[in-house]
Formats: C-alpha cells, sequence, structure tokens
C-alpha cells in the first residue's frame, strides 16, 4: 500500500468518470432499454391561447401500434389535479418581505385552456415512437383561439387577455426590497440617470434534451422513474404525491445526465405523466424530448425589462438606485419569486450603495414557462448594475474602472452587512473575499487598462472600433435548506458515500472522491459514490444553485465525524488504547507516534458486525454508518470580474471577443482543472447569450425560433480562449472553505460584452442597454450616429 | 408504413445485420437495433453533431440518413475507437484535458476529430477550431477539446500517423 498523506483537495486529479463516456459507454436516459417498454409522445397545442373545445383521439387511438391516448379531460378524471399551491417560503423571509404571490399549477395535460405554443394537450402511447408519433398526427383538436399576450407590459396593460381567468390578473407576483431612504437620497444627488435595460429570453440547451422512463413493479407495488433531472428526491415527492404512493416505494434514479445548467432543475408535468402511465400500462413507458419539443416545451429564462435610476456625485460615488422591474414569467410559474427575488439582491453587486429600492412585478404571458437558467436572475442583475457604472462613468468622463474602484467594497470592510435578507430569510453578508484585487488582476490578464487605451486609441485612427467591457458580480451560493450524506465503511475497508447530489457534468464522482479521500486517509479509488439516487439516501435536495460542491463536502465532514468516532471507539477497542490516541493513515487507524500499531478499516467493519464475535466495545452498537443532513447557516459570497475586449466590425455590425478574462474566487479550490472547466463553460454560455442565442416569439405567440439551426448555440469558431485568474479567499462558512461556482461564468458576459461593445462605439454615443447585441441593430446605430 | 427491409453493415469492423422500417433513421437503428447507444441525438436535424459517426471513412450525421441508406456500408461509432482496453490517442487527449464534462457530446466530437485529423494531421488552433464547429458543446466552452485535439494530433503524428 502506497503511502496516503497527501491531501487530494487541491489537486487536478483527472477524472474517473471520463472512461465510460470517451467510450461511449455511458449510459443516458434515452440508452435504457426495458423489455416491453412503450414509446410516448404528445399531442402539443398550435395556439398560444384558446379554449379547448375537442382534443379527439378517436382515430389516434385506433392507429398501429398505439396502446392508449389520453386527453386532458381523461386525465383529469384518473389524476386529480394538483391545487394552485401555497409558494414554500421561509417564514423569516415572508415576514420581513412586502409581497403577495399567485401560484397556478400546471396540469400534467391542458385541459380547459391552452397557455402557450407546445404545452401538451394529449399523450400517445404505443409500441414504438415512429408509431406514436404517426398517431399523434391523427388527433383532432378544435381550439376556440383566444388573444395572446407575448411581453409582460402587454399582460399587465389593462383590459389585457386573463391567462388564469380565476385569479382576474395577469400580475401573479410583486415585492419590493428597500434599504435607506432611496427617494431622498436621489432628490439630494448631485447626478441623476434614468435607463430601461432589457434582457432577452434565452435558455440552457443542454446537448442533451429532458427524458423520462418509468417502470412499475406491481408484485411489490414500486415505482422506478429514471429522468434526466438536476433534483431525484424533489421528483419522488411530487411522483409519490400524484401516483398516492408511499415515497417509500418510488425510486427516482437519474442515470448520465448531458448537462442541465437549471433547465432539468424542476418537475415537470412529464416527469408525473410517463410514471403514471407505467403504471396503468403495466409495462415501462418511455418518453425522450427531441429538440423541437425541448425548445418549444422545456423552460427558458431571463426575460426581464428594469427602469432604474440612479443617483451619484460629482466623484462618480453612487448614493441611491432605485428598480424596478417586470419578469415574463410565461404561463406557469415554476420557481415562485425565486429568480426575480435573486435580481433583486444580487443587483447591488460588490458596491456600497447605502440607498437602493427593487420592486419586482411577475406576470404571466402566453409563453413557455420561465425557470433557472445557470445564474438564475444574476445576469439580468449583473446587466442592470454593470451598465449602470459604466453610464455613470461616461456622464462624468471617467474611467469605468475608476468608478468601480471608487464604489467597491474593500477586503478590510469584509465581511460586509449588505442590508438585504438573501431568500433564506438570513441578512446577506458578503462573507470574505477582495473585489477591488480581482478587478486589477482581470485588468492586468487583458494586458492593462493604460496599454489598451493606447492601442484603442490608435485603432480609433484606423478607422477600427475596439472596445474593453467589464461585469463584476458578487453570488450567494451553497443555499440551504440542506444537503444529506451518508457515510459507511464498506466491508472491505473502502468508504461508501450516499447523497441526493445529482451530476450532470461536473465531475462529482471526482471533486467527492478527493474530499473523501482527505476525511479518511485513503485513495479516492477506495471511495465509492452513490449519486443521483433516492434509493441511496433518505432525504436529498439536488443540484441546482451552484450548491452541490458547498452542501455535500460539509454534509460528508459531519457525517464522517460522527462515523470516524465510532469507527476510532471500535480501533481503540482492537488496539487496547484510548480513543484519542488514534489517527487515520493510509486506509488504517493506527496509534499516534507508533508506526505498526494500526488495523485497517477492512478489518474495523468486519469487527463492528453484528452478530458473534465481534470487536467492538460494550456501548458501542453494531454497523458502521452515519447520515448527516447539512443545514447551512446562509449562502457563502463567490465573486468574479470578467474583462473582455472586443473589435466591432461597424459595416457589418460582428462583434469580435478579441480577448477575455475571469479573475474570480470560490474559495478553496478542490480541482482546479475542473474548476476551470466549469467557468469556461459557464462564460462561453454568457456569450451566447449575448450575442447569438435568442428564443423570438411573434405577437401571436408563436415561437419562430424552434431549432437550432435558428436558436444559435456558439461552436468552437465563436468562442474566444479564456484567461483564469484565480483569488481563492476561504469561506468561513463551511468546514472546507468552499463557495459554489456552477453558475457563476454565464453571470458576467452580458454586461462585460455590453460595456465592451459600448466602449468601442463611444464615438458614435451607442449605449447598449438591450441584450441580444444584434448586428443590424448596430449598424442601424453606427448609420444612425454617422447621418446626425 | 411499409414493411421491414434487411440492413447490412460492418460496424466497427463486425459485420452486422438487421431489420427495420425503410424510413428508420440511421441513428435510431444503431442505437435502438444494434445496441450501439454510444451515438446520441442532441438535434435530430443535423445541427448539433452529437450522431457523428464515419460512413465508408468519411464523417456524416447519422440522424440525416436511413438506415437503409447505409446498407453494405463499412461504419465506425465511438464503440470502435479504443483497441481493447487501450483508449485511442483522441480519447486519451480528451481525458487529459478534461475535453469533456457531460460526455453527451463527446462520441461525435471524436469522431469528427478523428475524421478531421485523418485530412489535415497537422492543424493550426483555427483549424481545428473550424472543424469542430460542426459540433456543438454545451458543457465545456471548447477550449479544452481544442487542447485535446492538437495534442492527439501531436501524439499521432509521433506514432507515425497511425489511428
Ligand atoms: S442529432 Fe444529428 S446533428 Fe444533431
Ligand atoms: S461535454 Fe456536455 S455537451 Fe459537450
Amino acid at each position: 500500500m502506497t503511502g496516503i498523506d497527501v491531501d487530494y483537495v487541491g489537486r487536478a486529479l483527472l477524472r474517473r468518470e471520463d472512461r465510460r463516456l470517451l467510450t461511449g459507454a455511458g449510459q443516458f436516459v434515452a440508452d435504457l432499454e426495458l423489455s416491453r417498454m412503450l414509446h410516448v409522445a404528445f399531442v402539443r397545442s398550435p395556439l398560444a391561447h384558446g379554449r379547448i373545445r375537442t382534443v379527439d383521439l378517436r382515430a389516434a387511438a385506433a392507429a398501429p401500434g398505439v396502446v392508449l391516448a389520453l386527453n386532458g379531460a381523461d386525465l383529469l378524471r384518473l389524476v386529480p389535479p394538483a391545487p394552485d399551491a401555497q409558494l414554500s417560503l421561509p417564514s423569516k423571509w415572508t415576514a420581513a418581505v412586502q409581497h403577495d404571490f399567485l401560484n397556478p399549477q400546471q396540469p400534467l395535460l391542458a385541459h380547459d385552456k391552452v397557455r402557450f405554443v407546445g404545452e401538451p394537450l394529449a399523450v400517445i402511447v404505443a409500441d414504438s415512437r415512429y408509431a406514436a408519433e404517426d398517431a399523434a398526427e391523427l388527433a383532432n383538436v378544435e381550439l376556440d383561439p383566444l388573444p395572446a399576450v407575448v411581453d409582460a407590459a402587454g399582460a399587465l396593460a389593462a383590459g389585457a387577455p386573463i391567462l388564469h381567468e380565476h385569479f382576474g390578473t395577469n400580475r401573479i407576483g410583486h415585492f419590493t426590497i428597500t434599504k435607506g431612504d432611496v427617494a431622498a437620497s436621489l432628490a439630494a444627488a448631485p447626478h441623476r440617470l434614468r435607463r430601461r435595460f432589457v434582457h432577452h429570453r434565452y435558455a440552457a440547451m443542454p446537448m442533451e434534451c429532458r427524458g423520462v422512463v418509468a417502470a412499475y413493479d406491481a408484485r411489490s407495488d414500486a415505482m422506478t422513474i429514471w429522468s434526466a433531472t438536476q433534483v431525484v428526491h424533489w421528483l419522488r415527492r411530487e411522483a409519490a404525491h400524484v401516483l398516492q404512493m408511499p415515497e417509500a416505494r418510488v425510486r427516482c434514479i437519474a442515470l448520465d445526465v448531458g448537462g442541465g445548467f437549471g433547465v432539468k432543475g424542476h418537475v415537470y408535468p412529464e416527469d408525473l405523466l410517463i410514471p403514471f402511465l407505467a403504471r396503468r400500462l403495466g409495462r415501462p413507458v418511455r418518453w425522450i424530448e427531441d429538440r423541437h419539443e425541448h425548445l418549444l416545451c422545456s423552460a427558458h429564462s431571463r426575460d426581464q425589462v428594469h427602469d432604474v435610476e440612479i443617483g451619484f456625485d460629482d466623484d462618480g460615488h453612487i448614493l441611491a438606485l432605485d428598480d424596478a422591474f417586470t419578469a415574463d414569467s410565461g404561463a406557469w410559474n415554476t420557481l415562485g419569486a425565486g429568480i426575480a427575488y435573486n435580481t433583486a439582491v444580487h443587483l447591488p453587486g460588490p458596491y456600497k450603495i447605502a440607498n437602493y429600492s427593487s420592486s419586482a412585478t411577475i406576470a404571466v404571458t402566453n409563453k413557455v414557462p420561465n425557470s433557472a437558467y445557470r445564474g438564475a436572475g444574476r445576469p439580468e442583475a449583473a446587466f442592470v448594475m454593470e451598465r449602470l457604472v459604466d453610464l455613470v462613468a461616461a456622464e462624468l468622463k471617467l474611467e469605468p474602472a475608476e468608478i468601480r474602484r471608487r464604489n467597491m467594497i474593500r477586503a478590510d470592510e469584509m465581511p460586509y452587512h449588505a442590508g438585504l435578507l438573501y431568500r433564506d430569510g438570513e441578512p446577506i453578508v458578503y462573507d470574505s473575499g477582495d473585489y477591488p484585487e480581482a478587478l486589477e488582476k482581470a485588468l492586468d490578464a487583458v494586458g492593462g487598462l493604460v496599454a489598451f487605451r493606447r492601442h484603442q486609441a490608435e485603432e480609433r485612427q484606423r478607422g477600427r472600433y475596439v472596445g474593453l467591457g467589464i461585469g463584476c458580480y458578487v453570488e450567494g451560493t451553497g443555499v440551504g435548506p440542506f444537503e444529506g450524506a451518508t457515510v459507511r465503511l464498506d466491508p472491505g475497508g473502502k468508504i461508501y458515500v450516499a447523497s441526493g447530489a445529482c451530476p450532470q457534468g461536473q465531475g462529482m464522482e471526482t471533486v467527492f472522491a478527493q474530499i473523501v479521500a482527505d476525511q479518511w486517509r485513503v485513495s479516492p479509488d477506495d471511495v465509492v459514490l452513490a449519486l443521483a439516487d433516492t434509493a441511496a439516501i433518505a432525504m436529498g435536495f439536488g443540484t441546482i444553485a451552484s450548491r452541490s460542491t458547498v452542501t455535500l463536502s460539509a454534509a460528508i465532514h459531519h457525517a464522517s465525524g460522527k462515523l470516524r468516532d465510532k469507527v476510532f471507539a471500535v480501533a481503540a477497542n482492537m488496539l487496547e488504547c484510548a480513543p484519542a490516541d488514534l489517527e487515520l493513515r493510509d486506509s488504517s487507524v493506527g496509534i499516534v507516534g507508533v508506526p505498526g500499531a494500526a488495523v485497517s478499516l477492512a478489518k474495523i467493519a468486519a469487527a463492528a458486525r453484528p452478530g458473534w464475535d465481534h470487536s467492538r466495545p460494550s456501548g458501542v452498537d453494531a454497523g458502521l454508518e452515519e447520515t448527516h443532513y447539512w443545514e447551512p447557516p446562509t449562502v457563502t459570497w463567490s465573486y468574479a470580474v470578467h474583462v473582455a475586449i472586443v473589435d466591432v466590425d461597424p459595416d457589418l455590425g460582428r462583434v469580435s471577443v478579441a480577448r477575455y478574462a475571469v479573475a474570480h474566487d470560490c474559495g478553496t479550490v478542490v480541482n482546479p482543472l475542473l474548476l476551470d472547466g466549469q467557468i469556461a463553460g459557464g462564460t462561453a454560455q454568457g456569450l451566447g447569450g449575448v450575442l447569438l442565442e435568442e428564443l423570438v416569439y411573434d405577437e401571436s405567440g408563436q415561437l419562430l425560433t424552434g431549432s437550432l439551426m435558428d436558436y444559435l448555440v456558439p461552436t468552437a469558431s465563436d468562442v474566444p480562449e479564456i484567461a483564469m485568474i484565480h483569488l481563492a479567499a476561504p469561506s468561513p462558512l463551511n468546514p472546507l472553505g468552499v463557495k459554489g461556482v456552477g453558475e457563476g461564468g454565464a453571470v458576467a458576459p452580458p454586461a462585460a460584452i455590453a460595456n465592451a461593445v459600448g466602449d468601442a462605439l463611444a464615438p458614435f454615443g451607442i449605449e447598449i442597454n438591450r441584450t441580444p447585441i444584434r448586428p443590424e441593430e448596430l449598424v442601424a446605430a453606427i448609420r444612425a450616429a454617422r447621418s446626425r | 408504413m411499409s414493411s421491414p427491409v434487411e440492413v447490412r453493415m460492418i460496424v466497427n469492423g463486425t459485420p452486422r445485420a438487421g431489420r427495420c422500417e425503410p424510413r428508420k433513421l440511421l441513428i435510431d437503428f444503431l442505437r435502438e437495433e444494434l445496441g450501439l447507444t454510444g451515438t446520441h441525438a442532441g438535434c435530430e436535424h443535423g445541427v448539433c453533431g452529437a450522431c457523428t459517426i464515419l460512413v465508408d471513412g468519411v464523417a456524416a450525421r447519422s440522424c440525416l440518413m436511413f438506415a437503409v441508406q447505409a446498407d453494405g456500408a463499412t461504419l465506425t461509432t465511438v464503440e470502435g475507437l479504443a483497441d481493447g482496453d487501450e483508449l485511442h490517442p483522441l480519447q486519451q487527449a480528451f481525458h487529459r484535458h478534461h475535453a469533456l464534462q457531460c460526455g453527451f457530446c463527446t462520441p461525435g466530437m471524436l469522431i469528427a476529430a478523428l475524421d478531421f485529423l485523418a485530412t489535415n494531421p497537422e492543424p493550426s488552433e483555427a483549424e481545428i477550431r473550424d472543424a469542430l464547429s460542426a459540433v456543438l458543446c454545451r458543457c465545456t466552452g471548447y477550449q479544452n477539446i481544442v487542447k485535446a485535439v492538437a495534442d492527439a494530433a501531436e501524439k499521432m503524428r509521433a506514432a507515425g500517423g497511425a489511428s
């Protein structure tokens, strides 16, 4: 056995999960083959808004290979609808934040009205997908069209058609947060600016679409659901409810999942309908979403309009900020206040702003439901704040970086009380970090500001327009309420860890093996992980919101601590010493300072078994397994500064990203190789969002971007090399000192690119206050400026 | 729906046969009839490249072909890249450079890279980026994929161009 005195945390270990994925041996939900499995296709609404007159499935049901065809009315008789639920929010939050919410629940199939194009009207089950799709074409659907609303302003206008008529309004959510005296400080401010900012609708777009397979075993009355989801325990809870089964009889598993980024982070109607069908038919049932369906029916994101006023002094100190915004939630509200509230509390970012108010209005529209996508409300916030800082700089004719330096919270001001409440109900306290240092390092990484300004002036002489843009953000990560870990000493001496965290490519099997290896002084190869399976642990939360490394590492730490006490008690009995004299070393427990006096973990496991001839001391019960559900005190604050240098072609409006740097702090780094991968991937998504990707609806609510030919995911030629600088101020809020990093990359690029394009086009006086940045609009703005 | 027809092909060096409807897509035939689920469908409309395989030595999108069109052809899928337990230099380089996260695009990416290096064994970074634009990856931001392909190209050249 080799000596295991090294720490694995911090090392660029190559991934355990790679081999299967590289050889085609990974198993995604679409790869699952079960005997007698049936296949599903949906009949989907062709209209954005309408009353359902008939969904006649007689011809479909008679088509070859069809086993079952159900419309919404049929289903309603079989499964009672979920009532409009109260949002589950911490009482500390509801008591403190002025709010009102309505929470319409999407039915498994539409039965009274359709509210967006693509909403499922009927389900066809057949012996092949081809047969199911053929039959779906035979459905005879009659809808009475209703006028559609396709943006929040339209939805909130007087006389607008109402989506959920029993509410009598499309305004399904509203809250206001405030600190200081915004009105008075704005009135007293030497300078004021007022602007509207629009952040458009785009989406996570993982390369694997969604998919669900379910199998019911009548003998044991047990349901197994395989779903490409980020939240297996949440799905189990809802499925148990819909199926009226005990949770203990429902097992939910996420196999290899081909990317999530938030879009797979909540429960969809299909997740519940497929298991229902499997039980009804007594055969496994499978639905694999195709890309067209994904664009049409899986959650979109962003889509906010902000009206903001900022007050500042002659030196550019921000005195007050007043924000009012609308969030277009689409037809249903999947996450309640979550995203809009994230926007509101993240908007002040790394700056000291004494007087701040944000008032959010969430409106339903005839579009796909809006849900979390990497950043979940934060890219919108960063876009608004970072654009404002640049506008202040322009107004005062100062360098934008200088305005940031003057307003940023300094390292010696940490921990910093932001004066707002997080959505877990706790006061926001930025726990650690050095924001100004991140700014300087990011600027240095693109060659420095002074050199750039010189270069920019020379380029302008030649009629070329280059610009530098900064995007900063802070992000609450590792949010509660909890994540759990079960740690068990396997009879062979390996360490088994189970959790409800669900990977979709983050490399969790590698990262948590490193963390566990250090906890137990074993090799990462001796760590056995069970993730994304509800059978492995009773309760779990799942992988959303940059939380798993933070919450699960802490749960592992605490469960390991409890288990270690027991392991030491048994080992002390075996070695005839006191537990306090023991230490972990080389897959064994030994007496401190006495080489050779050790007993292997495998032997300890055997000694702790129940039954005859065990070696437990009296008072120690059998078995070596402990579970800990870690409830974080609150979130821990990551941050980053992104700097982009762009080149704008004034004739074609084309924006090329010449250089891009990210200086960020996610606390203790577990695996630098995987960390860089997260940042590069997130940044590429943010760049795609601001420059290429857009979900476009026409005024009747038809989605015009229904394929990857229309919805442009960035390619290898679109994404620049991203330079990364790591600052690592450990978080004081969890044992390992980690902060979440999954989402961050995607938060700042829209802000940084908009600022860079604005900087490049400063000679024309062009402001970029809406995304996406479309070449044709840049060309038009440049032409207009030239002819002024 | 018309009656099933017999389709024969050589896949990863092994003669394979199956019956399917004439309208069955090649990707569905590979995955469902032959059990080769390493080839993935990311869009089924010819854009994402996840379904890329070699057909008679040339990269092709298996979602844009019917299985019957590949009757008599020689195919290579991701399952055919490794030599027993020994990973192909491209697979090794993807592992070393962390060029995959979720791994969903990876089979198509590997095959596209294989096809590309066969015609351009000593590519520049720009050429690699251009060639790999045929396959979408949502996870990695591409930079590690580009590094991996450049590294694999070098290793493959050093090994005498054998692939
Ligand atoms: S599945 Fe063939 S190109 Fe996307
Ligand atoms: S690794 Fe996930 S799509 Fe490429």
